[in-house]
């Protein structure tokens, strides 16, 4: 036999090394999915990324995660298969159509991504997007690796068009973002969708026709549910010892590296979950423990169907696992043995300084909170790489929320305060932030009467999450140039008159500093546009360009 | 059913995704299954970087097992000390002996080296001031770092080769690979005293995974 080496040309044929984003979007590839949309947020990012590189596909980066699931609501109606990908916190945004496509169902293949992000490494909250699933009546999938990945996203396109349900695939971190090797294939020739067709009382979802959806909703989980039990995607793996576990996802990895000949259930379906299937596990070994990181979604479940389980007492609600996270509280709970497990971790005898994440030397938006801590006034801020302008040596923000609640929470502010407001709060939001949830703050408080300092900082692109388009760059995905939104005209439409409207060079201290200063003093609403290129996008334009 | 754990660490945009991604597919290409986890986002913005590479016959966890590291590359020399729960007493330590002071922190702190040397057995401390001057630029500095490692691992040089060749950017491939094999022969290493013609001695050779 081979040593399959550099030479080989079926590892390098057939295998790749994926992250587990990129084997989302081969496994859509392959597929045949039509359209692909969504909004950047770690550690989804990557998925459109990879996808927007298959010409077959038509990508986008909606303006919104509500708005990228819309779209891809009626991509699917109208035949297309369609992916939709967002990161936890996104499918906030969306839930509103999320949970009434459930009634409604698909015709193309509909996979929407949720991306999660235990322990938070890019995020506001570690919410449990589990959850969602049973909420909106929804199954989910977990892949636990980039095989996986790849397989489970290819499998939800087909149980989507079976079940006539859009498929939720569940990722966290260390999936999307860890590589490993993915046998690959060839894209299934799909055709093209096959268009539109009126079916009122199925896509039209008011009281009447929807109570009617409702039924078909519960029977179809009932349906999936009893399915559930023979899905290969649900697995037993026999070993020996007492304890069984039940997990799913990059938690299986863990379980499997701490506890080589241990039984598992694995779960690659993680809602419905497959009954029979776990009763039959449970009456197998002694003692069923069950991994998982945040919430305790499988135990709760599985102990409502009066199956005694262990979990939570052991593993916290909070943050990851890993391999010594997983062993651990078993052994402090002395229902293993402790191996001789080596020494205690030494300790540095000097102290290490801490190295955050700051704004770049150079960075536009450096100009507008060095101001801001100067001025002192109260900042309400929002999303992205200006989030930083809350650490030291600025320390010039004093709230930050969800995407766009700069505006909103300042308004809420100057009303509470009432005759006490003095003018000295100001919204400050980036201009990806702004397109995405901004501008309905904005009429908001020019509809109801606001005063408010709206400042958008526009260093032309998403930085956060690594350089997209927005609706304010003028580019799309692809690179091709779009129409940009206007400033100028948005502030006219919401009543801001020409006093109150102004854009500034972000690298000119003393117009930033002239420009808030006198806005401040003012009444009524006011919008600052503050532009300077972003200094990591101008790095790239410069290398793209040479 | 050995697995080698190699944790890459540095600072946000010196080039520690660019090698881990290198190190990732030689190891495939030297016929090993194998895994790499990192996070991205807010550490691109000049915080701590770091990446976990496993790879062997089979492996389970992207991440390292707690105290499991082989070994610490590291493009900064404060680095390796935020990454000691990963560390055991026989755990090798490549680093740069670059010096890179935290935003809003004004002087380095004393004594890093020596604790370095206190904690790894086997260590080697890479003067990069002098490998710059060998080398086409300082862009080239993670990859020539690599070739340091390199030296102690048992993976085939035409791996690499392969690995570079499809990683860096197009156009840049001769650079990386001269900055890749001078460091290599700096490394202090047992692979580069042995051989390197490509095929190594038998330890080196690809597992059997027909
Ligand atoms: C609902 C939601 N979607 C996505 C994200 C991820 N995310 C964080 S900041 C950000 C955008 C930042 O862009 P911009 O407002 O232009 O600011 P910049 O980073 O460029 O300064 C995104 C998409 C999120 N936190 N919440």
């Amino acid at each position: 036999m081979l040593a399959h080496g550099s030479g080989c040309t079926i590892c390098v044929m057939k295998r790749q090394l994926l992250s587990g984003n990129e084997a989302i979007a081969r496994g859509a590839w392959e597929a045949g999915v039509h359209v692909g949309t969504g909004y950047p947020g770690t550690p989804s990012t990557e998925i459109l990324e990879a996808l927007k590189d298959y010409p077959e596909v038509y990508t986008e980066w909606s303006v919104n995660e509500k708005v990228a699931l819309e779209v891809g609501i009626g991509a699917s109606l109208a035949g297309g298969r369609t992916l939709v990908t967002m990161k936890h916190v996104g499918v906030n945004v969306a839930a509103d159509p999320l949970f009434t496509i459930s009634y409604i169902g698909v015709k193309g293949g509909l996979v929407i991504v949720s991306a999660d992000d235990p322990a938070m490494h890019s995020s506001q909250n570690e919410q449990d997007n589990r959850n969602y699933a049973h909420a909106a009546r929804m199954p989910m999938l977990e892949p636990a690796d980039s095989q996986e990945a790849r397989d489970f996203t290819r499998i939800a396109f087909e149980l989507s068009e079976k079940y006539d349900v859009p498929f939720l695939l569940r990722s966290t971190t260390r999936i999307s973002h860890a590589r490993s090797i993915v046998s690959v294939a060839e894209r299934a020739a799909p055709g093209r969708p096959a268009g539109f067709y009126r079916n009122i009382r199925k896509f039209v979802m008011i009281p009447a026709y929807a109570r009617l959806r409702h039924v078909a909703v519960e029977e179809r989980m009932e349906a999936i549910a009893r399915d559930a039990d023979e899905l290969s995607l649900n697995r037993i793996e026999e070993g020996s010892g007492g304890i069984g576990f039940v997990t799913s996802g990059v938690v299986y990895q863990y379980v499997r590296e701490a506890f080589p000949d241990a039984p598992i259930l694995k779960l690659g379906m993680v809602y419905p979950l497959p009954e029979n299937l776990i009763r039959t596990f449970a009456k197998s070994v002694e003692t069923v423990v069950v991994a998982e990181e945040l919430d305790s979604f499988f135990e709760s479940r599985i102990r409502a169907m009066g199956i005694p389980v262990r979990g939570k007492e052991f593993y916290p609600r909070l943050g990851e696992l890993s391999p010594g996270r997983v062993r651990a509280p078993l052994v402090r709970a002395g229902l293993i043995p402790a191996t001789d497990g080596g020494e205690a971790p030494t300790a540095p005898a000097i102290t290490v300084p801490p190295r955050p994440p700051a704004l770049c030397p150079g960075c536009p938006h450096r100009t507008v909170f060095g101001l801001l801590h100067e001025l002192g006034m109260k900042v309400t801020g929002d999303i992205g790489c200006y989030t930083l302008g809350a650490l030291p040596p600025f320390s010039a923000m004093d709230t930050c929320v969800d995407m766009g609640a700069s505006i909103g929470v300042a308004q809420g502010i100057e009303v509470a305060e009432g005759d006490a407001y003095k003018r000295d709060t100001v919204a400050v939001i980036g201009d990806s932030t702004f397109a995405h949830s901004g501008i309905t703050g904005l009429i908001n408080a020019a509809y109801n009467g606001r005063e408010s300092f709206v400042i958008v900082l526009d260093n032309g692109t998403t930085a956060m999450t690594g350089m997209q388009p927005n609706p304010f760059s003028g580019t799309r995905i692809s690179g091709e140039g779009a129409f940009a939104l206007d400033y100028g005209k948005l502030a006219e439409a919401v009543g801001i008159d020409r006093e109150r409207f102004r854009t500034v060079d972000a690298y000119s201290k003393e117009e930033v500093e002239r420009a808030v200063r006198e806005l401040a003093t003012l009444d009524k609403l006011k919008l600052l546009v503050v532009k300077g290129p972003c200094v990591i996008l101008r790095r790239k334009q410069k290398k793209e360009a040479s | 059913m050995t697995v080698s754990n190699i944790l890459m660490v540095g600072v946000g945009g010196q080039g520690i995704i660019l090698a881990s991604n290198i190190f990732t597919a030689a190891t495939m290409y030297a016929g090993f299954d194998t895994k790499k986890s990192e996070i991205h986002g807010m550490s691109q913005r000049g915080g701590s970087v770091f990446s976990h590479i496993r790879y062997g016959q089979e492996v389970f966890s992207p991440v390292i097992p707690e105290g499991g590291a082989h070994f610490v590359f590291s493009l900064e020399l404060m680095e390796p000390l935020r990454w000691l729960d990963f560390v055991n007493r026989e755990t090798v330590l490549v680093s740069s002996d670059k010096r890179i002071n935290p935003a809003n922190v004004d002087t380095y702190p004393d004594g890093v080296a020596a604790e370095l040397k206190r904690i790894f057995s086997t260590i080697q401390i890479v003067d990069v001031k002098k490998l710059q001057s060998k080398i086409a630029s300082a862009t080239f500095l993670n990859v020539a770092l690599l070739g340091v490692l390199s030296g102690f691992l048992d993976l085939p040089l035409p791996a690499w080769e392969t690995a570079i060749g499809e990683t860096v950017p197009r156009g840049t491939f001769d650079k990386n690979w001269s900055a890749f094999t001078h460091g290599r022969t700096l490394s202090d290493g047992a692979t580069e005293k042995r051989s390197d013609t490509g095929v190594i001695g038998d330890k080196g050779r690809a597992p059997d995974r027909g």
